[in-house]
């Protein structure tokens, strides 16, 4: 190329390059980053199939202050450390209005982290500790998500009507699955100051050697047994556990359990009579979410799952707060995103300003199985909404404090 | 029994080929996914199961053999790490294929017709399918042993698992044995995995779960013998099982606590053999010589480096940061497996402890950020004087085994340790001081250290230390008789690579702003491995220049596809076959013609 082509070439790059920002700046940008590879990839496939329901919709309206929406995906790879290089891209490069997502506590907690750094708004969807709103909280960080916490308190709030006094445990060796026990267990003993307990199981995530863990639950004998298993392991464990008649020997309780996420796997291999934590999609019936269910299924041909409704509120949220701000400037954000109001397809939520924690709930009930469709479902069930079992703002301050 | 299976598979490869297949916990995925579709989908009825559990080990088996012939032996002739990192990239590339094939939901296998109950033993309902296992363990045993003692293939294999080079010079197609060795492994691996249908459940992860274990197996029983893995197998299981009953708290490391104490003991494992001094003079892992980089090229980069990162967009700035604690990382560990011939699979110990010692002391004592800092390679390296006591008193695959085991106990401590270490929820808020906090003045601090990291160490290559370090890489009996110490500078190498290795993980700390028991994970033991392997293991600055590669590839790739490791993978085959002795080692090797 001669020097003169050369320059004309270079020229039209730069031009070019240029219309390119321009017409960057007429969508809003924003940084979704979540664990599509690794442990945490079978829950974000669906969960990114509800933030594009979303996003095509609200685009199909004409976006927000004039805008369509434009959401920029990464992958951690279930990795803090990837996730903070992610933010560092989407924010520096990108020039996004937020970053989002995330399903790891981990995760969360080190882009939180970052955000808090670098005073970004971290709109966290799918994490479930406690510490990332109350003490590892801050303003620049709100969750979508019901915690651990609140979890374990609905659940306790219906165990406690019942007579077993005899209790044992299983979770992963891991934050999440000692907490989801220790509320569960605290609000028991206040609720049944009688209840004892006679067995901690904490086997390593992904490696759990159910046979003995069963074998173990069941030498203690217990009445009860509360389970905080996480995906793969739960299902290994119902496998052991049904060869050795567990689920005829004790009543199980089990934190996110009714999930589809958690008993669609298990087929009709799915324990019956279980107390748990879930999402019925199929019996719910608010004419709105009958709605998002329908169009859900027609745009992706399979029925949504808990992630794909967090996924959904989580983008109905943002833009919401974005239209409240009047603006994309990260601390109207951060105002806009105190005491929220977002109506979602199972109803209204907000968004508190005392620890940015939303008010979305859970539904609690008992599983059975469904031979038509050849999976477990929830029945009896009742939505528990968030306001219910979260602490006050009080006790929320104590809890930030103490960091 | 399963471990077992896969384990006497993953011995025989490498007591045969010594090829360290990482890629053999994919196999053992592969077809635990191949049987699945199969079970669903055969007309069969209650046979339907059996039939496609033994399709699906043939199958593997094939695939095995495939991946042998295009592309293993290709490198044979390689320094024989290079294997490794095919296997690696064969890793990435089985884990998408996974993904786009099956999708990345967690399955649940069907259960074995006939086998569903459970009948008591001891009071205890013990699964009839888990006793199907156990008998099986003991018949597979027997075929193995029938085929290696009592067929003329088995006694090649005997033969080339103690002396390859003795089997070669027989007149023995080595090409041949090698292609049957790797089909029988992979086939065993495909055999476990289908054979866990009716236990576990289907995860695109279940590669990793089980790779480190079937390690520790094939390293506690003895590289290259069979019994041994068996012998292994039932004694991990029955620890492990007393462990998690015993000890729950320990289950984490109780193997690798159990494969430390056997390797202490027994250097070769429970049933090994001392490995046959190499006859040729010059070590197995370093072929050809060192190759020169011109030293205007060195000053060049530097002012590069220098020059450049104001001019730069901002993330830039944090990927050059990113690489070049990583150069340093990968640089530490060239010492130890370049110069001494030490490979290490547990190099993550010295970047994690590098990382919680700078980020523990700003959580618990507010120390200042460059104090802090200055603290993370002196962890390092008290942790590695007591790893490296241990480890430099053994060889090749089982002191990187040790180190692994190390590196696992390190682990196990920070996720366990909640007061301290905040356990898996890590420790955040370690950002640097707020003057050096914007990204080109914190680029330059850890230009500097790692800058000054590198020149420590390419002097110390070069010095009299870094050629007694080669003397004893090369003839260890020789360096000894000429009045060596071989131990005590293999334990030096050790600590100044842990010095190094923690020096890297401080400025990556500061980077991130925070530390999880991630940063002490297999995976961070195995990425300088890699980058080591991509520059070129002849030379130190073979280290950055992988370092620098893997880093902006993946760094590229990531950001424009959701199949990173597919394409990851690919690329890193061509690399591996393009360049058979990394980067650097295959420019020099043509730069002299």
């Amino acid at each position: 190329m001669s020097p003169r082509r050369t320059l004309v070439a270079l020229a039209a790059v730069v031009v070019l390059g240029a219309a390119a920002l321009g017409a960057a700046q007429t969508t809003i940008r924003i940084g979704e980053i979540n664990s599509f590879s690794g442990i945490g990839a079978p829950f974000t496939g669906p969960y990114w199939n509800g933030v594009q329901l979303a996003i095509d919709e609200v685009n199909a309206r004409g976006g927000v202050l004039g805008k369509k929406l434009d959401v920029l995906k990464r992958d951690d790879k279930g990795q803090p450390a990837e996730a903070v290089k992610h933010a560092q891209e989407l924010v520096a490069s990108e020039q996004v209005v937020l970053i989002a997502g995330t399903f790891l506590s981990n995760v969360g907690l080190a882009v939180s982290d970052w955000a808090k750094q670098n005073k970004t708004l971290f709109v966290a969807a799918e994490p479930l500790t406690e510490a990332l709103t109350w003490s590892k909280g801050h303003d620049h960080v709100v969750r979508v998500r019901p915690n651990t916490y609140e979890q374990g308190r609905m659940l306790a709030e219906k165990a406690g009507k019942l007579k077993y006094t005899k209790w044992a445990t299983i979770g992963p060796n891991y934050e999440y699955g000692k907490r989801a026990w220790e509320t569960f267990r605290d609000r028991m003993k206040e609720l049944k100051p009688d209840v004892q307990v006679v067995e901690e199981r904490w086997p390593a995530l992904g490696k759990i050697d159910a046979g003995i863990e069963v074998g173990a639950i069941l030498a203690k004998n217990p009445e009860a047994l509360y389970v905080s298993l996480f995906g793969s392991d739960w299902i290994t464990f119902v496998r052991e556990a049904k060869k050795r008649g567990l689920f005829d020997r004790m009543f199980v309780v089990g934190i996110l359990l009714g999930e589809p996420e958690y008993i669609d796997p298990l087929g009709l291999e799915a324990p019956e009579g279980m107390l748990v934590t879930g999402y019925p999609w199929y019996d719910i019936a608010a004419p709105a979410h009958k709605d998002f269910v329908a169009r859900f299924t027609k745009k992706y041909d399979k029925n949504p799952v808990l992630g794909s409704l967090v996924g959904y509120i989580t983008y109905l949220s943002i833009v919401d707060a974005i239209r409240k701000a009047g603006s994309t400037e990260t601390d109207k954000l951060v105002a806009a995103f105190r005491g929220l109001k977002v109506d979602t397809p199972i109803g209204p939520i907000s968004y508190r300003a005392s620890d940015g924690q939303s008010t979305m709930g859970a539904w609690v009930g008992t599983t059975k199985l469904d031979a038509k469709r050849g999976v477990g479902i929830m029945v009896n069930h009742e939505y528990v909404p968030g306001d219910n079992v979260l602490p006050s703002d009080d006790e929320v301050k104590k809890l930030r404090s103490g960091s | 029994m399963v471990l077992f299976l896969i384990a006497s598979g993953l011995s025989l490869i490498f007591g045969v080929t010594r090829v360290v297949n990482f890629a053999h916990g994919s196999f053992y995925m592969l077809a635990a996914y191949l049987a699945y579709t199969l079970a669903g989908a055969l007309p069969l009825g209650g046979a339907s199961f059996y039939v496609a559990v033994a399709l699906a080990a043939l199958a593997v088996g094939a695939v095995g053999t495939l991946v042998e012939i295009a592309l293993l032996r290709r490198v044979y002739r390689a320094p024989e790490l290079y294997q490794l990192l095919l296997t690696f990239a064969l890793v990435l590339v089985v884990s998408d294929v996974v993904k786009l094939v099956w999708g990345s939901e967690n399955k649940t296998g069907p259960s074995a017709p006939g086998l569903t109950g459970a009948v008591r033993v001891a009071g205890q309902l013990v699964p009839t399918y888990d006793l199907a296992l156990i008998a099986l363990g003991p018949c597979v045993a027997a075929a193995l042993w029938w085929l290696f003692y009592r067929t003329r293939w088995g006694v090649l294999i005997r033969a080339a698992t103690l002396d390859r080079e003795m089997v070669a010079l027989l007149g023995v197609d080595q090409a041949r044995l090698f292609t049957g060795v790797f089909a029988l492994g992979s086939l065993l691996a495909g055999l476990a995995g289908a054979l866990q249908l009716p236990r576990v459940a289907l995860t695109t992860v279940m590669d990793a779960a089980i790779i480190t274990e079937a390690f520790v197996v094939v390293v506690v029983g003895g590289m290259g013998s069979v019994p041994g893995a068996l012998l292994a197998a039932v004694v991990i299981g029955v620890i492990d099982a007393f462990g998690v009953l015993l000890l729950p708290r320990a289950s984490l490391v109780l193997t690798f606590v159990v494969m430390a104490a056997v390797l202490v003991v027994r250097p070769w494992g429970l049933m090994g053999r001392p490995e046959a001094q190499g006859r040729s003079a010059g070590g197995t892992i370093i072929a050809g010589r060192e190759v020169a980089v011109p030293r205007a090229l060195i000053v060049g980069l530097a002012a590069l480096l220098l020059a450049i990162p104001p001019l730069l967009p901002t993330f830039y700035v944090w990927v050059l940061v990113e690489i070049l604690a990583f150069a340093l990382f990968a640089a530490s560990l060239h010492l130890l497996m370049g110069t001494g011939g030490m490979v290490s699979f547990g190099h993550a110990a010295a970047f994690g402890m590098g990382a919680y010692g700078a980020a523990l002391l700003v959580r618990w004592v507010k120390a200042p950020m460059l104090l802090a800092l200055a603290a993370a390679p002196l962890a390092a390296a008290a942790t590695a004087v007591v790893i490296g006591f241990f480890c430099v008193r053994l060889s090749s695959i089982y002191f990187a085994m040790l180190t692994l085991a190390f590196a696992q106990i390190a682990y196990a401590i920070a996720h366990q340790w909640y007061d301290v270490t905040g356990g898996d929820n890590g420790l955040l808020g370690i950002w640097p001081a707020r003057w050096l906090a914007s990204p080109v003045r914190y680029y330059y601090l850890a230009l500097a250290a790692s800058g000054a990291g590198l020149a420590v160490l390419a002097v110390a290559g070069r010095a009299p230390f870094g050629l007694t370090l080669r003397a004893a890489r090369d003839h260890p009996r020789r360096a000894e008789a000429v009045g060596i110490d071989v131990r005590a500078h293999q334990w030096l190498a050790f600590v100044v690579a842990g010095f190094f290795g923690g020096l890297a993980g401080g400025i990556f700390v500061f980077l991130k702003g925070s530390v999880f028991p991630e940063s002490l994970a297999v995976a961070v033991s195995v990425e300088p491995l890699v980058m080591v392997l991509l520059g070129g293991v002849q030379s130190l600055a073979g280290a950055p220049v992988g370092a620098a590669l893997y880093k902006l590839l993946d760094t590229v790739v990531t950001r424009y596809t959701e199949y990173w490791q597919l394409v990851l993978g690919v690329i890193l085959v061509a690399i591996v076959l393009v360049f058979p002795r990394g980067i650097l080692g295959t420019l020099g090797a043509r730069g002299r013609g």
